[in-house]
């Protein structure tokens, strides 16, 4: 018992072991060497990988079991999140090779610092105790701080880094508070007795009130890390200021750690109290549709630009915790929020790889006029972010619709048409931004002197990948539909079978 | 077995487009000719339908149908199932032709980033004609939005002066409509389930359950639903007042472009009209309830009369000689709407004949622009006069063209539009009287048009040394005359075509409506034991399988 105990943390010790692996190999290597920083890294996380292989192969058919004393639930639904974020950072390696020797900035602490966050996104994933939870957050936050500041020598980047440090901490503070006013009340940490303790006897007490504070702090600190409005002031920031490689990392690996803490934590421990929270996701969901895909519209650097998208998918994702009925979720709506961050881990960072790719010499290539006619420089590039566009706008027949697609479904389904009419507007309305990067690269002129775009062979793999994916998500669906349902426990549409039999 | 002539016809202009992907881009000769052929081979491949088609003419029900509900993600109920009735094939036909035919009248107007317009072109071609195939609403959905993205292209890249604006206003106002079509088909689909239990998109499912939303649900949410879908379709179409995008769109694309816009985009929102809203929600369009005074159906007919005489008057005003054409589609499709909301069998199937008709002379109108324009890069009518006596053949071919669309007798334009105003009349007199304006100012317009640009001396010299059209020119009109005169001197196999589909879909909205007994005995000879309630499928299990076996068993 108590080996497997501690085997179902291997893909997170794995990481934590070839993190600190990495910064002992880095002191040898000479200057020029240090591109096998990257490929130790990324054989941690092939290793990381094989190992959540391992635990699913073992685990079976059961639903999951408890790990590291109790603190940490390995489910179907862990397992999905493990994956995803090791994809994504295997994706975010590929981009950062060429991209950190081009900054001169390639030492082994940042692939380091990125597979440590990793583990902490594996922690909070996986924890089913809030200390284990905050824990992997913070794992996760420091070592992010660190990466958005690690060109040292860029004002931005260390401005950047200040900023989402101090309201991180900030915010870690209330979200911190929050859980302690939960344990104080439920007299646990684990997020299965919290659950029971509030239906049970909390919400019915006098201390009803202080139960909503506790939500109200941890949701704060919720909202933060996913960036919702009214607590998004830091991503435009951070994303803008941080190495492109890491704005590609944050927005998908970290983003979708955010998530996956969350819906533990919303879906779980605080679940009783659905019938407060729904009405305040619904304020913050339109609040985040709405602000994000205004400030989108006048943004003139990419990077900026590509944040606010990024927000205004939070809010689309967030409707999908609202559907369902007042104490009841919707299968589908959480459906499509795993789904819409498996589509959105590949199509932003195509997106982030392609704005990578264009940093160059003495180019720093975040800017809007920086795409101008990328197609005659680049056509293949200007092709793939066309289709990573799309994608994020939510065009079928790219992996972006599925999101979408999900996540209304729910709502009409539940019967949310008005929050579902409001969704699909405003997904319109972000195609406009979406066209004007399409509009730079294909529709824009060249600047005199600036010859074909030279792309390395770990970019042209990252972008391969990415798009493979995103085309093959929006053709053929309904693989991933299925594990998703699967890291769900959906069982398959019963009535299709009949259907077709 | 299975008869894969649909997808056939569907993927080879996308077949061509990847082919073309391998091509170098400098040799753009032969980027040229391989998009020719292919384009070329599009129509060829669909020739062979019209003889199977016409065998089962009479038949009911979809013919050809591929795939089976729920093939292509069993999980959501999505299948890739193709299929085609009266309707969608003459559609078909008229996008596999007018494909051809914009694309060889692109071969010297087009001369920058040659290859990717080809492409483009090639895979715009196959989203129009998975719109028109498509038995399965996600796959329509997926096929009605992906082809937004080539046009856009199109428009954007090689348009005039103001294409970055027309190309935007374009995706997004017609991405705005087609959004809320996406929460329309969900309730339907919801609604399925809870009637019989099954998730499916496939249209035959659904045409069972849609029209009982209601009595299900009431009329409140039964007329926002058919909102949802009108929206998608009249921005399309486009009904007035949600015909901005057109002029914009229309005036800034190339040549080849209107033509398609103007000859098959716009059918798709007139196709959408009788393929869902009409058999969806015939309850919400026979609802006597009122807002702000009329009908649902009398909203309908009054936007499209409005449109029919607002496009007419705004062309007469045209300086432009494209916006001229652009706005007169506006009229056109007026027509076709008229024609269809009439709800009677003659107003349909005038309707879609005016389609093809609308496809055929409106797109050889852009292409008589589109000649103009190449040779003297500029569209002003104010630049031009006495055209005729520089280039005769040409002048000629625009006199056939201009008389086929105002609706000349012996023209195709004439034969759409006076079954339209004659299904019109049964219905209601006061509505085909106010639609007849239309065709006098369709006149006025297009022969002042003609007046100021071909009679008369030429005054400006840089006309005199213009060419008369070259053979390849030629060779894009001569299709679409021999169409223009065959409908306009023998339109019964079009109508023949129309038929089944059309009486159906009446008999679906109007239940009671005294359907012609046309060419019954014709009927009687071709189909062996045709039932006599003429329905898709009556039971919730998809005739998808039995179909295509009941096909071929009567061969």
């Amino acid at each position: 018992m108590v080996w497997t105990d501690y085997l179902l943390a291997l893909p997170i010790t794995l990481l934590t072991l070839f993190a600190l692996g990495i910064l002992l190999i880095d002191l040898m290597l000479p200057r020029e060497m240090k591109w096998a920083n990257a490929v130790t890294a990324m054989i941690g996380v092939l290793f990381s990988a094989a190992g959540v292989y391992k635990i699913q192969m073992w685990m079976g058919a059961s639903p999951g079991s408890f790990g590291l004393m109790r603190t940490m639930l390995v489910d179907r639904f862990a397992i999905y999140f493990w994956y995803l974020f090791l994809a994504g950072t295997a994706v975010a390696i590929l981009m950062s090779v060429r991209y950190l020797e081009t900054e001169h900035e390639n030492h082994g602490e940042y692939y380091s610092l990125m597979l440590l966050s990793v583990a902490g996104m594996m922690c909070m994933a996986a924890g089913f105790d809030i200390v284990l939870i905050f824990i992997g957050l913070e794992l996760m936050a420091i070592s992010t701080y660190v990466l958005v500041g690690f060109l040292r020598r860029d004002r931005r980047s260390n401005e950047a880094a200040l900023k989402y440090l101090l309201l991180g901490a900030f915010s870690s503070g209330i979200f911190a508070y929050g859980l302690s006013l939960l344990y104080g009340l439920t007299g646990s940490t684990n997020l299965a007795v919290i659950q029971q303790e509030l239906a049970r006897h909390i919400l019915h007490s006098e201390y009803k009130p202080v139960a909503v504070v506790a939500l109200l702090t941890t949701i704060t600190g919720l909202l933060f890390k996913i960036a919702a409005i009214p607590f998004h002031q830091w991503a435009p920031d951070a994303y803008e200021g941080a190495p492109t490689s890491i704005t590609g990392f944050m927005s998908v690996a970290v983003k979708a750690a955010g998530w996956a803490m969350l819906l533990r934590i919303l879906v779980i421990g605080l679940m009783p109290m659905r019938p407060i929270w729904v009405p305040l996701l619904v304020f913050v969901s339109i609040a985040t549709m709405t602000g994000a895909n205004f400030a989108a519209l006048t943004q003139t650097n990419t990077k900026r630009l590509l944040a606010y998208s990024s927000i205004a998918h939070v809010g689309y994702m967030l409707l999908g915790l609202i559907a369902g009925t007042a104490t009841q979720l919707s299968a589908d709506g959480i459906k499509g929020i795993l789904i819409y961050l498996l589509v959105y881990t590949f199509m932003n960072l195509g997106a982030f790889a392609v704005i990578t790719s264009l940093r160059h010499r003495n180019v720093v290539g975040d800017e809007l006029d920086d795409l101008n006619g990328l197609y005659s420089r680049a056509p293949v590039e200007a092709v793939l972010m066309l289709v990573f566009m799309l994608s994020l706008a939510g065009i079928p027949p790219l992996a972006g619709f599925y999101g979408k697609y999900f996540i209304f479904l729910s709502l009409i389904e539940s019967g949310h048409y008005v929050l579902a009419s409001l969704g699909v507007l405003y997904s319109v309305f972000g195609l406009y931004y979406y066209l004007k990067i399409a509009n730079a690269m294909f529709m824009g002129q060249v600047e005199k002197g600036e010859e074909k775009l030279p792309v390395s062979l770990t970019m042209r793999a990252a972008l391969g990948v990415t798009a493979l994916a995103t085309l093959y998500i929006g053709i053929l669906p309904n693989r991933f539909i299925e594990l998703v349902n699967w890291a769900l426990g959906i069982a398959q549409n019963p009535s299709i079978a009949k259907l077709t039999h | 077995m299975e008869n894969h002539i649909l997808s056939i016809i569907l993927f080879t202009p996308l077949v061509g487009a990847i082919l073309l992907l391998f091509v170098p881009k400098e040799n753009k000769n032969a980027i040229r000719w391989i998009a020719n052929f292919f384009a070329l081979a599009g129509l060829l491949v669909s020739i062979p339908l019209v003889p199977m088609f016409w065998e089962q003419r009479f038949e009911p029900g979809f013919k050809f149908i591929e795939g089976a509900p729920g093939n292509w993600i069993p999980s959501i109920g999505a299948g890739y199932v193709l299929g085609i009735d009266g309707i969608s094939f003459l559609l078909i036909m008229l996008t596999t032709l007018l494909g051809w035919i914009s694309i060889l009248s692109s071969w010297t107007a087009i001369e920058n980033r040659v290859k990717e317009y080809y492409i483009w072109f090639l895979v715009l071609q196959t989203g129009m004609l998975g719109v028109f195939m498509a038995l399965d609403f996600f796959l329509f959905f997926v096929f009605w939005e992906a082809m937004l993205v080539p046009m856009y292209l199109l428009i954007g890249i090689w348009g005039g002066p103001r294409k970055l604006y027309a190309a935007i206003k374009f995706f997004l106002y017609t991405l705005a409509g087609s959004v809320l079509m996406l929460l329309g088909i969900l309730f339907l689909y919801f609604h399925h389930q809870h009637v019989t239990g099954v998730y499916t998109f496939s249209l035959q499912a659904l045409y069972d359950t849609a029209p009982r939303i209601y009595s299900d649900y009431g009329p409140h949410i039964a007329t926002l639903l058919f909102l949802s879908f009108f929206f998608a379709f009249a921005i399309k179409v486009p009904m007035f007042p949600f015909h901005t995008w057109l002029p914009d769109a229309h005036v800034e694309a190339p040549t080849a472009g209107s033509v398609i816009l103007a000859g098959v985009l716009l059918k798709m929102g007139t196709y959408g009209f009788i393929r869902f809203s009409l058999p969806f929600f015939p309850n919400v369009l026979l609802n006597p309830a009122t807002f702000m005074g009329m009908t649902v159906r009398g909203w309908m007919i009054f936007l499209s009369i409005i449109g029919i005489i607002y496009g007419a008057l705004v062309s007469l005003m045209q300086k432009d000689m494209k916006k001229l054409v652009a706005y007169s589609s506006v009229s056109h499709l007026g027509f076709c709407t008229l024609g269809i909301f009439a709800l009677t069998p003659l107003g349909l199937s005038g309707s879609v004949l005016q389609q093809i008709n609308h496809g055929i002379s409106t797109g050889a109108l852009f292409l008589i622009v589109g000649i103009l324009y190449e040779r003297r890069h500029t569209r002003e009518i104010a630049e031009y006069g006495g055209i005729s006596n520089v280039m005769p053949v040409y002048a000629t071919i625009t006199m056939i063209m201009f008389l086929s669309s105002m609706g000349l007798p012996l023209l195709n334009g004439f034969v759409g539009e006076f079954t339209i105003l004659q299904g019109t009349f049964m219905e209601n007199w006061k509505w085909g009287a106010w639609a007849v304006p239309g065709v006098v100012l369709a006149a006025a317009y297009l022969l002042w048009l003609y007046q100021r640009v071909f009679f008369g001396t030429v005054t400006n010299p840089k006309n005199e040394k213009l060419n008369d059209l070259t053979p390849r020119e030629v060779a894009t009109f001569v299709p679409l005359l021999i169409m223009a005169f065959w409908i306009g001197l023998y339109p019964k196999p079009f109508f023949q075509i129309l038929e089944q589909p059309v009486n159906h879909t009446i008999a679906i909205v109007r239940p009671d409506y005294p359907l012609p007994a046309v060419n019954a005995a014709a009927q009687a000879a071709t189909t062996v034991a045709a039932p006599t309630n003429v329905t898709y499928t009556t039971t919730p299990e998809p005739s998808a399988a039995s179909a295509p076996a009941k096909v071929k068993g009567k061969k």
